[in-house]
């Protein structure tokens, strides 16, 4: 299949603010623009990748993700991903991951108590058999922005390791020069994205979409989508 | 009824707003202070007379919402004062 016969579909929370920038990012990327859907709504039909989007939805009201991870169009988002669908989450969309249970651990408050906006180097980690990764070289380095307070990635020591044996962890925060030091937020492992045990479903804390061209600071998130969209396509 | 919902992050979780307050209370003298834990109480208002049932409820309510059992605890307390 070409990368423009990709249904793509980003989800609307109220508080995203992000759906616009994957959507635009998607659109330049694959050259057919992605679905918005809102939460209320209950069905996903003729999606191949759902998207959960960044931003603060439901005001982060009582968790990061929590409420979000309960509304209405979550059963479709569940039933996509139990068939085998591709599932991606961004930022908060990676909060909302971890509180549906779609993807193993939680994201809790950074170590350094504050909100962090930077660019990151992060690192494809490799041995991860997942479309999100399955074209991005392992050792790979990329700079792309984050902009959370919750990111610091928590998960039991055995979940850890599991995630380790199983090649989970696709992406860490690696040291860089220019972006100095690697880890923002405290994350174990210095995680930055993980997939889920049969890789359909990918989280990470920094924002590809928001790396999509030089004039942006850095067009690496663009290499990133490109390749999880490729491999999608296939 | 009114319930009660203590929530707590587990032992072993990283409580950084914790740490930051049990700092603090040294630098104001409080040098007994230890480890903090940074927590917090939801009350509810439930339509049931009965205490057993109301815990059980209100125990669903915390693993499907309330809490995020990766990462808390959490308690459940019929507040006594309550008789009406």
């Amino acid at each position: 299949m070409s990368l423009s016969a990709l249904r793509v579909t980003v989800i609307v929370f109220p508080g995203s603010n992000c759906d616009r920038d994957m959507m635009v990012a998607i659109e330049k990327l694959a050259g057919r623009r992605p679905a918005l859907v809102w939460h209320k709504e209950t069905s996903l039909e003729g999606t191949d990748l759902v998207i959960m989007p960044g931003g603060f939805s439901y005001g982060d009201y009582l968790r990061c993700g929590a409420l979000a991870a309960r509304a209405p169009i979550m059963e479709a988002v569940l039933d996509h991903a139990a068939r085998g669908g591709a599932v991606m989450g961004v930022c908060n969309g990676f909060q909302i991951l971890l509180e549906s249970g779609l993807l193993p651990g939680a994201l809790v408050e950074n170590a350094g108590l504050k909100y962090v906006c930077r660019n990151t180097c992060i690192e494809v980690v490799g041995g991860t058999d997942s479309p999100f990764t399955a074209g991005l070289e392992a050792g790979k380095r990329m700079i792309i922005p984050v902009a959370h307070n919750e990111g610091n990635y928590f998960a039991s020591d055995d979940d850890l390791q599991r995630l380790e044996d199983n090649g989970q962890i696709a992406f860490r925060y690696v040291e860089s020069d220019i972006h100095g030091p690697a880890n923002p937020n405290g994350a174990a492992r210095d995680i930055a994205g993980i997939v889920s045990a049969n890789g359909r479903v990918m989280g990470m804390m920094p924002h590809p979409e928001r790396a999509v061209s030089a004039e942006l600071g850095s067009a690496d998130g663009a290499d990133l989508l490109t390749a999880c969209l490729e491999a999608l396509a296939v | 009824m009114h319930v009660i919902v203590n929530i707590s992050l587990k032992y072993g979780v990283l409580d950084p707003q914790g740490r930051a307050i049990g700092r603090s209370l040294s630098d104001l003298g409080f040098q007994e202070v230890g480890d903090v834990r940074v927590g917090k109480r939801i009350t509810l208002e439930i339509d049931e007379t009965d205490e057993a049932r109301a815990r059980q409820r209100v125990a669903r309510m915390c693993e499907a919402l309330l809490a995020n059992t990766v990462i808390e605890d959490y308690e459940i307390e019929i507040d006594a004062g309550d008789e009406a």
